[in-house]
Formats: C-alpha cells, sequence, structure tokens
C-alpha cells in the first residue's frame, strides 16, 4: 500500500498553481491529503502530479465578512471547528463537525479539500448544501462562484474544473433566532454516515416554524435538500403529525440503492427517525435563542 | 547461494525522482534526499531509525502511525515526507525523559495496563499526550475519553484500561 | 518468600520499552540493504491462468527477482496438511505461487523482489496474466449441492470434510423426550485484524551457512523445522525468531503463508536481506480468517427443562483450503453442549470449500459458534417452556459433584477425550443475575418501555478447553555475575504479558523480585523444544513446565547455599535474591551462589570474589565438577498436559435497542469469569476484555464482505469495522477461581475466553429488548443495523 510515483510541485503563488495544474489533465490538488492519500496508497489515484498548495500565499485562514465565514483552501477542520467566532456565529458548524472522522484526520484534512472530494456520505457538502454554502473556484480564466447545490454534481463528483483551484468556501452566519441541529446514524463514531441530517428553522411570533431547512447524506449520490419535507413543516406548529408527514414525505429522497454499508429500505427507516428527532431539536433552541 | 557463487549486484535504492526534505525532528534538524513519493512513517522509519512509529494500515484509520507535526496529532502514513518540509516533527520517542523515565502518560498506561501487545500504544499515546498539550478545553468524562480515543485502533485491550490510563495520566498532569 | 507474587497484580516488565517506541517488531530489525517483497495476488475468485508475462516486471528499474511458480524449484509444491484427520477426504493446501489454477481472490501467484516496497508494487502492475474465469459459489449450502461450481475441480460437491461424534444415547433421548426445540442459527466470516499485519524478514550468511529468520508468528519452532527440512538445512543453522509480534489472535499460528517460504528461499538466492511486510490490504486478502458456521440445533427436553438429548448438524466454511485440518469444526462440535449435563449428544459436520481465504483457528475457534448455537437454543427452549433464562440454565448446570465429567465418545482437537475438569456453574450465573440488579432490572424494563425505550437482558454462559498439549518445556538460569533470572521457553507472546506471569511463577520459587526475572521466549537460539502459542494453552502448559523447573533450581540454590553457609537446608529461605539463615541476618547472594556453582578459573568481577568468601558450592571430592554433576544453577523441565483443562463464565449484559434508528447500545456488561488460579488477576482482566472488544465486534461490527462474485468488498479498515473505544461499553468482570486438578499451578487458560459468548449475549439482549415489539428472533451475528430493520419490517414495526 505505497503511492504511485508521481512529480510534485509546490508553488508559492495562486496564479502558479493554477498554470501547473493546467499543464497537465492528470495533475490534482493536493492539500491535506487525508482522503487523497488513502486513494493513492490503494492505488486507486495514480495522479500524475500533485500540486501542493500548502504554501501558496492567501489561502490559509477563516476571514469573517459581515453575514459570511471565509474559509481559505488550506484551512484545516479543526481549526474551523475550534474557531471561537465561527461557534458564536454559526455553532451548527461545530455540532456537524463532532462527526467528522477524528480530532487527528481533522488536524489535517481540509474543509475545502472534503468538499472537493465530494463522498456523498460526508458531513461537510451536507452542511453547504443546507445552509447554501458557496465554493469560489479559481483556474486560468478566471474566478467564479458556484452554488453548493451546483456543486455537487454525483458521487465523488463536483462542478469544479480539474484545473480550477477551489480557493474559497463561504457559509453563511445563522440568522438570529435560528434553531440548528445535526445528526446521523453511523456503524462506528467517525465513520462516514448511513444517514446524517442537519436543520435549521426559525419560529414566528405564533411558534409556526419558517424558513425550514432540511438536507441529508447517505441517501443519494450527493448530499440533498429535503425540499418535501420543508414544506410539510413550514408554516406548521411541527405538531408529531407534522413531523410523521414530513418524515413521510422525505421517503422518495432516498436513492441510494441497497449497497455493502446497507439497504435502502433503512436508509428510508433512519431518514425518518432522524427528522422527527432533529426538527424538535432545532425548534426547541429557535425558541431558546441559542443564536443570540 | 553457495559460497562458491558470485553475489549479484542490485541497485540501493530505487530510480525515483529525489527531492530535498529539511525538517526538525524531536528537536533536531534533519535535511534527507529522498523519493518525492516516500510515506512520512517511512521516512520516520526507514530514513531515521526511529522505528516507534508504527505502520498498521496505510490508510489513515487505525492511528497506529500518529507523530506530531507543528504541535497536532497527524497520520504519518497520510502525509508525505515533502508535504512536511518545514515541518516540526515530534514522535513517541522524544516523550520520555533522557533517562528513560516515563512521562506522565506513559506511566499511567503502564500502572493500567492500557497496553498489550503494545502496537498500537504509540500511536496512542501520541494522540493523547497532543490534546493534553494543546491548549483547547479537555473532555475527560467518561465519554469524552472514548472521544478522544476514538480514532486510534487496539486490538489487544478493549479500551477500557486505556480509558482509566488517561483518567490516571489527568491525575498525574494535574489535569484531574 | 516475604510477598508472592503468583495471584499478585503485578505491573509488566516488558511495558517500558514499547511505551518508549523501543519495541522490536520484524519491520523494526536493522538490516543492511534489505531488499522488498510484493505479491501478485489474484483479482479473481476462481480461474486457470493462460498465460503470464513477468517480462516488463522484471525489467523495471530496481526489481531484483521476480518468481512465479516455474521459479521456486522444489517450493512448487502444496503446503504442509498441519493436523491430518481421517474425516477429511482430499485435503487440500496452497501452494506458495499459484500453479495453474487459482481459488480465491488474494491468491499468490507471483513474487516481485525489489529495492523497496514502492517499486515492488509498482512491478506486480506490470505483470500480464490472461485468466479463464470459472463461475463460482459463495452461499455455503449450495455450494454442496450436484452441479454447484467447484472449488477444487477434484473434490465433489466441495464436501472438504465430514465427521459425526455421538455421546450417549441420542436416539433414545428423543425417544422420550417431552419437548423439542430446533433452531438454526448462523456467525458469519471475520478475521483477527491483528494491528501489525504477518511480516517476515530473513538473512542468508552465505559464510557460516546460517540462516535467520524473523517472523511475526506464534510458532517460531515449528517454522524452524519446517524450515530446515524443506531447504535441507541442519535444524542448528537455522534460526527463527518470532520478535515483538503486534497480536497474533491465531492468524499468526498458521504455516506455512506463501511468504514463510519464499522470503527465505529469496534471500538464499540473492544474498542480500529480504523482507515482506504484509500491508493491511494483504492482510485482508491473504492471511487466515475463521467463523462462518450455520447451526441446526434440536433440544430434546422434558417439561422441567431438563434437556436430554441434542442434535447439532453444521456447516462449516474452511474456505479454499484446509491447511489446519478439521481443528476449528471439531472444536465447534466438542463445545456444542456448553456447561450443561446434556448426556446424549449427536453432533456432525460438513467441511466445505468456498473460494475465499483459507480458514484457521482466529480467537475462540469455532467455540463461539458452538456457544452461538447452544445459547440462541437454551433461550427458545426457555421461552417455549414459559422458564426463566436463568432458571432453564441452573437446571441443566453440570453440578460441582459432578466433576470430572466425560463426554464419552467426544474427542477434543487434542485427540483426547473431553473431560470437563471443575467449576461452579450455578454459583458464576447467581453472581451474573446479581451484577446486572436481579429482579430490579424487570422493574427497570417495564419503566423504560413506557417511555419508548427498548431495554433488554441478554444472557449466555460458555465452556472453553484450554491449556491443550502436546507440550512445552521451560529452562530456568540464574546468572553468574547479576544475580538475575533467565527464562526460557519456545512459545512466544503477542502481547500476553508471558513476560511478567511466567516471572511470577518464577519469582516465588526463587526468592526474586518478578522485575529481576528475564524470560526469553519465540527465539529458536534461547530455547527449541517446544509447539506454539494457541489455544489458551501458554500458561497452563509453558507455565507448568517454567514452575517445575523452577522447583527444580530452587533444590539447587538451597543446597548450594546450605554448602556455602555451612547450614542445612532446613534453616534457609530465599528472599530478596539470597540464600537466608532463617532468623539471621547471614545470607549468601544469588549471584555468589550462581558463581560458585560454576567452578571457573577466574573471579572476574565482584559475585565471584564474594563467592570466595564462603564454603565451596558442592561438597565432593575429586575434580571440581563431580561425575553426573553441571556447573551452573539451571534446569530444564518439560510439562505435557494429561488432558485440556475447561474453563468457563457466564457473561449478561443491558442492552438498549433504538428501533427508529436500528442502533443496538450496550449499557451494560458483566462478566464473571473462571479461570482457576489466577497467575496476575490484571493480565486476566486484560486478556478478558480484549476478548469482550472482540467479541462485540464479532456480535454487531466485524463482517467480511464477500460479494457473489468471490470479491471482498470491504478489505479495509474503513469498512471492515473493528471497533473503537466509542463503541465499547463499560465491562465489569467478577471472577471464581476454581484450580485446575490436572496441573500443579492449577490455571486455566484464559487467551480466548472474552470472545466467546458475546455474540449470543448481544442476540439474547437484543431479542429481550424487542419482545413488544413481536417476536422477533436474532439468529445470526454481525448483527446490523439493516438486519434489524428487515427484522422489524418482517415484524409489521
Amino acid at each position: 500500500m505505497k503511492p504511485p510515483l508521481f512529480r510534485y510541485e509546490a508553488p508559492r503563488t495562486l496564479r502558479d498553481a493554477i498554470a501547473i495544474l493546467a499543464s497537465d489533465v492528470d495533475a490534482t490538488v493536493l492539500a491535506g491529503g487525508q482522503s487523497l492519500l488513502p486513494a493513492m496508497n490503494f492505488r486507486v489515484a495514480a495522479p500524475s502530479l500533485l500540486v501542493d498548495i500548502q504554501h501558496v500565499e492567501g489561502l490559509k485562514g477563516i476571514e469573517i465578512k459581515g453575514d459570511t465565514i471565509v474559509i481559505k483552501a488550506m484551512t484545516r477542520h479543526r481549526e474551523l471547528e475550534l474557531h471561537p467566532e465561527v461557534q458564536r456565529l454559526n455553532p451548527l458548524i461545530a455540532e456537524t463537525m463532532q462527526h467528522v472522522a477524528h480530532v487527528p484526520i481533522r488536524n489535517r484534512g481540509t474543509v475545502v479539500g472534503s468538499l472537493c472530494h465530494a463522498d456523498p456520505s460526508a458531513e461537510m457538502p451536507l452542511l453547504f448544501v443546507l445552509l447554501d454554502g458557496t465554493m469560489i473556484a479559481t483556474g486560468p480564466s478566471g474566478t467564479r462562484r458556484i452554488a453548493a447545490a451546483d456543486f455537487f454534481q454525483s458521487f465523488l463528483t463536483t462542478s469544479r474544473r480539474q484545473d480550477e483551484i477551489v480557493v474559497e468556501a463561504w457559509l453563511p452566519v445563522l440568522p438570529i433566532g435560528t434553531g440548528f441541529a445535526f445528526n446521523e446514524v453511523t456503524r462506528r463514531h467517525g465513520d462516514y454516515a448511513l444517514v446524517g441530517v442537519g436543520c435549521t428553522l426559525s419560529l414566528d411570533g405564533n411558534s409556526r416554524a419558517q424558513n425550514v431547512r432540511l438536507a441529508a447524506c447517505g441517501i443519494s449520490d450527493r448530499p440533498v435538500r429535503l425540499k418535501a419535507a420543508e414544506t410539510a413543516l413550514d408554516g406548521g406548529f411541527l405538531a408529531e403529525a407534522d413531523l410523521a408527514a414530513a418524515a413521510r414525505a422525505s421517503a422518495n429522497a432516498v436513492t441510494q440503492m441497497d449497497d455493502v454499508n446497507t439497504s435502502m429500505s433503512y436508509r428510508r427507516r433512519v431518514l425518518s427517525g432522524l427528522i422527527q428527532r432533529l426538527v424538535p431539536i432545532a425548534a426547541s433552541r429557535a425558541r431558546g435563542g441559542t443564536r443570540q | 547461494m553457495k559460497r562458491s557463487a558470485i553475489r549479484p549486484s542490485f541497485p540501493d535504492r530505487s530510480e525515483d525522482p529525489r527531492v530535498e526534505v529539511s525538517l526538525t525532528v524531536n528537536g533536531q534538524p534533519v535535511k534527507r534526499l529522498v523519493s518525492v513519493r516516500m510515506l512520512l512513517s517511512d521516512f520516520l522509519r526507514h530514513e531515521l531509525g526511529l522505528t516507534g512509529t508504527h505502520v498498521g494500515c496505510e490508510h489513515g484509520v487505525c492511528g497506529c502511525c500518529t507523530v506530531h507535526i507543528d504541535g497536532k496529532a497527524s497520520r504519518s502514513c497520510l502525509t508525505l515526507s515533502v508535504q512536511a518540509n518545514g515541518c516540526n516533527i515530534r514522535t513517541i520517542e522524544d516523550v520520555a525523559a533522557e533517562d528513560g523515565a516515563l512521562h506522565p502518560v506513559q506511566q499511567a498506561f503502564k500502572e493500567c495496563h492500557a497496553l498489550q501487545c503494545g502496537f498500537c500504544t504509540p500511536g496512542m499515546v501520541m494522540n493523547i499526550l497532543s490534546r493534553f498539550e494543546e491548549r483547547e478545553p479537555l473532555d475527560l468524562s467518561e465519554s469524552g475519553i472514548r472521544d478522544l480515543l476514538s480514532g486510534n485502533l487496539c486490538r489487544c485491550t478493549g479500551y477500557i484500561n486505556i480509558i482509566a490510563a488517561v483518567k490516571r495520566a489527568a491525575e498525574l498532569l494535574g489535569r484531574a | 518468600m516475604s510477598t508472592r507474587s503468583f495471584g499478585a497484580r503485578i505491573e509488566r516488565n516488558i511495558d517500558p520499552k514499547l511505551l518508549r517506541g523501543e519495541g522490536a517488531f520484524v519491520d523494526d530489525i536493522p538490516l543492511t540493504n534489505p531488499l522488498h517483497v510484493a505479491f501478485l495476488r489474484s483479482p479473481v475468485a476462481r480461474a486457470r491462468i493462460r498465460k503470464i508475462d513477468v517480462g516488463a516486471a522484471k525489467s523495471y528499474p530496481g526489481v531484483a527477482a521476480v518468481y512465479t511458480c516455474d521459479d521456486i524449484g522444489p517450493l512448487d509444491m502444496a503446503m504442509p496438511l498441519l493436523i491430518p484427520h481421517p474425516s477429511m477426504k482430499n485435503p487440500k493446501t496452497q501452494r506458495p505461487l499459484a500453479r495453474g489454477e487459482v481459488h480465491y481472490v488474494g491468491q499468490t501467484i507471483a513474487m516481485i523482489v525489489a529495492v523497496d516496497r514502492y517499486t515492488a508494487e509498482d512491478a506486480v502492475a506490470l505483470i500480464e496474466i490472461e485468466y479463464e474465469h470459472f463461475p463460482v459459489e459463495m452461499d455455503l449450502k449450495l455450494a454442496l449441492q450436484v452441479g454447484a461450481p467447484l472449488v477444487h475441480p477434484d473434490v465433489p460437491n466441495n464436501l472438504a470434510a465430514h465427521f459425526i461424534q455421538i455421546s450417549g444415547d441420542p436416539d433414545a433421548a428423543f425417544a422420550r423426550a417431552e419437548h423439542f426445540t430446533k433452531v438454526e442459527v448462523q456467525v458469519d466470516r471475520s478475521t483477527a485484524a491483528p494491528m501489525e499485519c504477518r511480516a517476515v524478514a530473513a538473512r542468508w550468511d552465505a559464510v557460516t551457512g546460517e540462516l535467520t529468520v524473523w517472523d511475526g508468528t506464534q510458532a517460531p519452532i515449528s517454522v524452524r523445522g519446517g524450515l530446515a527440512s524443506i531447504f535441507g538445512l541442519d535444524e542448528d543453522k537455522v534460526r527463527v525468531i518470532a520478535p515483538d509480534v503486534g497480536g497474533g489472535f491465531g492468524q499468526k499460528v498458521l504455516l506455512f503463508y506463501p511468504d514463510e517460504l519464499l522470503v527465505p528461499m529469496a534471500t538464499m538466492q540473492l544474498g542480500r536481506p529480504v523482507k515482506y511486510i504484509e500491508d493491511r490490504q494483504e492482510n485482508f486478502i491473504g492471511s487466515s480468517q475463521e467463523r462462518t458456521q450455520i447451526h441446526t440445533i434440536e433440544l430434546a427436553a422434558l417439561k422441567s427443562g431438563e434437556v436430554i438429548g441434542l442434535r447439532d448438524s453444521f456447516l462449516h466454511d474452511t474456505g479454499a483450503f484446509i491447511p489446519y485440518g478439521i481443528a476449528v469444526a471439531q472444536v465447534a462440535s466438542t463445545s456444542i453442549a456448553g456447561p450443561y449435563r446434556i448426556p446424549n449428544i449427536w453432533v456432525e459436520f460438513k467441511a466445505v470449500y468456498t473460494p475465499t481465504v483459507q480458514v484457521t483457528p482466529y480467537r475462540g475457534c469455532g467455540r463461539p459458534q458452538a456457544c452461538f448455537a447452544i445459547e440462541r437454543a437454551m433461550d427458545q427452549l426457555a421461552e417455549e417452556l414459559n422458564i426463566d433464562r436463568f432458571e432453564i440454565r441452573r437446571r441443566n448446570f453440570i453440578s460441582e459433584a459432578e466433576f470430572p465429567y466425560p463426554r464419552e465418545g467426544l474427542l477434543f482437537a487434542d485427540g483426547l477425550k473431553v473431560t470437563l475438569d471443575s467449576g461452579q456453574y450455578g454459583k458464576a450465573l447467581g453472581m451474573a443475575d446479581a451484577a446486572l440488579g436481579g429482579p430490579k432490572f424487570r422493574a427497570e424494563q417495564e419503566a423504560a418501555r413506557a417511555k419508548g425505550k427498548y431495554l433488554g437482558l441478554g444472557l449466555a454462559c460458555y465452556v472453553e478447553g484450554t491449556g491443550l498439549g502436546p507440550y512445552e518445556g521451560g529452562h530456568v538460569r540464574i546468572h553468574p555475575i547479576t544475580g538475575k533470572v533467565y527464562v526460557n521457553t519456545g512459545l512466544p507472546g503477542q502481547g500476553q504479558g508471558h513476560d511478567t506471569v511466567f516471572a511470577q511463577i518464577v519469582a516465588d520459587q526463587v526468592g526474586v523480585s518478578p522485575a529481576d526475572v528475564i524470560v526469553v521466549e519465540g527465539d529458536t537460539k534461547a530455547f527449541d523444544w517446544g509447539v506454539a502459542t494457541f489455544a489458551s494453552r501458554a500458561a497452563v502448559v509453558s507455565g507448568n513446565a517454567i514452575h517445575k523447573a523452577a522447583v527444580t533450581v530452587r533444590q539447587k540454590i538451597l543446597e548450594a547455599a546450605a554448602n556455602m553457609l555451612e547450614v542445612d537446608i532446613g534453616e534457609l529461605e530465599l528472599r530478596e535474591s539470597a540464600a537466608w539463615i532463617k532468623g539471621s541476618n547471614r545470607f549468601v547472594p544469588l549471584a555468589a551462589i550462581a558463581t560458585a556453582s560454576n567452578p571457573l578459573r577466574y573471579a572476574f568481577n565482584e559475585a565471584a570474589q564474594a563467592a570466595t568468601q564462603f564454603a565451596p558450592a558442592s561438597k565432593h571430592d575429586g575434580p571440581p565438577l563431580a561425575d553426573g554433576q553441571a556447573p551452573g544453577i539451571e534446569a530444564t523441565e518439560f510439562y505435557s498436559p494429561p488432558a485440556s483443562t475447561w474453563a468457563y463464565g457466564v457473561h449478561a449484559a443491558i442492552i438498549e435497542v433504538d428501533p427508529q434508528l436500528c442502533t443496538v447500545k450496550i449499557q451494560k456488561y458483566v462478566c464473571i469469569h473462571d479461570c482457576g488460579n489466577m497467575i496476575n488477576p490484571m493480565i486476566v482482566e486484560g486478556q478478558v476484555c480484549g476478548g469482550i472488544a472482540q467479541g462485540i465486534g464479532g456480535a454487531l461490527y466485524e463482517k467480511l464482505e464477500y460479494q457473489p462474485d468471490g470479491n471482498l468488498a470491504n478489505a479495509n479498515l474503513m469498512d471492515f469495522l473493528v471497533p473503537y473505544a466509542t463503541e465499547i461499553p463499560p465491562v465489569s468482570i467478577l471472577h471464581l477461581e476454581t484450580p485446575s486438578p490436572l496441573n500443579p499451578l492449577g490455571v486455566k487458560g484464559v487467551g480466548e475466553a472474552g470472545c466467546i459468548a458475546v455474540g449470543a449475549v448481544v442476540a439474547s439482549g437484543v431479542e429481550d429488548a424487542l419482545r413488544p415489539l413481536g417476536s422477533i428472533k436474532i439468529r445470526h451475528v454481525p448483527l446490523t443495523p439493516r438486519m434489524i430493520s428487515e427484522a422489524l419490517e418482517q415484524a409489521g414495526v
């Protein structure tokens, strides 16, 4: 389990990095390497050229710009998870990240790398889909914004072009009064989710749910918003019957067939269970005003 | 081979392109010319002779190869040595005192019978040590310790005694 | 004697070096310019190899040699059948490199030797190979049917072995029974997954003609014997060392794996040290596995719940080869009646070839399957007769007065009659009941159900035949310079703490601290009589051999010290590394005694000078060594057990099942355990805890997912789910110590104990938890969320 041979470049500027990446269609960006290196050690990935972006200027750190949390390309999971301002402005991020692998992996793995890896069972892509995050991709022909909904295309596939580097990923600050919740079922703690669900919502003056957002991972070839379930809940009082209706409405979102991990009908059962448990948690947090 | 046979000649190293890797290991500056694809785990073990870092899976699941990269517990099997250029690496060989006296985390492992075959142990110790040494608050509840240990597999102990050892280490370090 | 070591919780001697990263595992052994091995392994389960072209691989820069079956001379043979048995018609073993056909995904076809493993793996990918694909049958039952695709063309119906054992008169028992309970249960394929994969390194010294092999094996002496014989070398010229080994659990007791022969061959041919460090993927597709059995078990009972007869017929998956014979199935069949009296037994198995990795013992070795079968059947019987699960077991236990309890007609894996030697089964069951709160739990369960929580109580009992023969040896010597005690035995450790428990056994006899006893094991240059580490036998067999040697050494020390101090032996006591005249401050250190017992000309150190202050250690006329006398203080003794000694235990747990998410959480796990006299309770608990964790893996997580085409879908630790700390519940262990009457130390084995009952406990607990939701039967482990989901679906939940 040793990686095949590759060429290696460690450019200092974004311009150089993109030029190198564009010079070889089999070149790959190396950031934290926590998904790429295992694939290379198993020799299921064999890039001809690795472009190590850790020394590229301007790709490190987290910035809060207005209502946007800007996560630069080399930001490690653990940096985001432990960032005090991020914890205050969007506590769902840290809550979700507790479920991302284990601390030593989060110490090295980058958030953007995980997004670009686009595992359909992964937590961070789900979070971006749930919150309408944005990727900023820079390539030879300039920089473009890609909405999370458009970014994740299918199993391990995104709309990033081979010669583009996702230099930033943006998540919104949670609006005041937003309730949130994330949970998942895994076989072992830290494994990819069999099914994971994230939820945000707020309550109006009459305790009716509004702005309900639900998204899930592990149920399709990409993370998906559960629009039918959202519709079933929006404007309602989140009574048990409403939750059951939302759970039922989510069933068709499960498109992942039986596989080595589990069955389609199990995924439906768990998705339904998680929705019915997480929505009340989010609602109680909206009521309690956790995000001040 | 018979005594009369002429010893065949083989190259000593591969024809992989080599790059210079310059870093600090256990406080000492190190500079080596190695294959561009050499994993940090192999670099530490076979280039530097620091065989206390073990290799259990080479896909980041078992945690046996855990070392500190710039103070953070990391998988050396999921890091190319060239990626560690300029980094500060710490391995299990740097944990006990110069005279061999065990660090409190190691001492706790011994007292609590938290190791059997000892293959996962260096990675376990490096992971636990990094969490005691970082500034972040440490959850030393039963479930907090389990969470801390998750990411390191042990096949011998059933973890119960490792959990006890983390508690004992916290006492010895004045963190309990 | 000041303090007794035997029975004390003594910290382990080996720990400091392992904790400092100073262990010496095979890949840590420094070799000068070693070459590295990688294998081309079959990507298909069944095929004929039409053509192999190694040209490109051979000319790849950095490659020293490429071997196929045509290039390995006399090694191109079927490897040994280790344990022959007449029940096997045409036993098949693997060849080091496949010739003609391949039989499973992962089978070795070609070996590359190169300057490093990276290069060797590159070259593997350059070998061109053409296969003629054959169909496969992965289902154990279908594989036995006429017309099923064959794993070996000359083995009809894939039937590897068929064996029936009978105890008592089962037909008569079934004829007079009042109630019958029949269940079918299944345990799936798993693997030991030691943290250190297998590893072999070898060095050939052409000048001295010596072959040195470092092998992460549980059986170095056997490997040495095999290598010497296969390569035609003097045994004395072959040294096999099992250095620190990172867990074995049975996987490393098999010999030979292809690399164990081919690596020594390559070093002898190429004149450079050669090493093969198995990687994790190879461990999954190349190293032995175990567990799949399907049992159909029937109990014949009286209305009272007394079981008077048992019939069990099971299929045992032996993989593509059967190098270890029928050991696993035989252990399962002789353990099938558990701790119960059941005097009439008919047990049959068919071992079936499947196109998968070969099956040899993995910790538990058939016992977890047997325990799962009998315990699920006992639960079912209890339910049908409306008898409490504790009570039905109590009514069937062999009572203390009935020991030794023979099961006439059943032969254990050692070829000897099954005779359970001692135990307090009823007491253990009572302790388990009490530990879970007894009747209080039923109230908790009711209260939880009212809140929508599903709690269940899981229960299972097991027995374990341990300490199998044929024999082991022990050598004990007092070092003349330091007075420290050196102990050698042939079987090696893989983490069990041998160095400490053997030290404890010796320390008491010779009056030293266990820290001053240095145990060297697993090196054929240190001691080369013995068998191997398996079947929970080290403490029983090596332990008693070492004990005997220590008793002899004690006597020699006393005799020499009596001469030196010029007193009677009866006036002496051994403590603090010296012989003391009781009630006085006169003593002679062990170092001086050992020195004085070696009539050497030179007093080259303090111990030797000190020795001269005393009278001679030996009183006789004539030459310095009397006729028949040996220099020094040492002894070698052997121990050969008359039969296996049977440990046992009762496990129970409180288990919570979440029907919505189909998750299982073990809230509390208790283990009542009896392995006879405990040498070191701390180490016993460590062994048991580790076994329980492995058992939890087998109950809920670890299943090798062979696909219909024979590929293994989860040949990695991402998808083969070895539990982390987050998956293991708190465990409390309570001990009983019923000495074994069979050996001087009164000990029984403990290595495998922990894992045996866990699958049965979890199934029993989940069934109990889900009882309010309908008749949901858990008869198959590992139990996945998907399986629970499907069971609930069937029950309409």
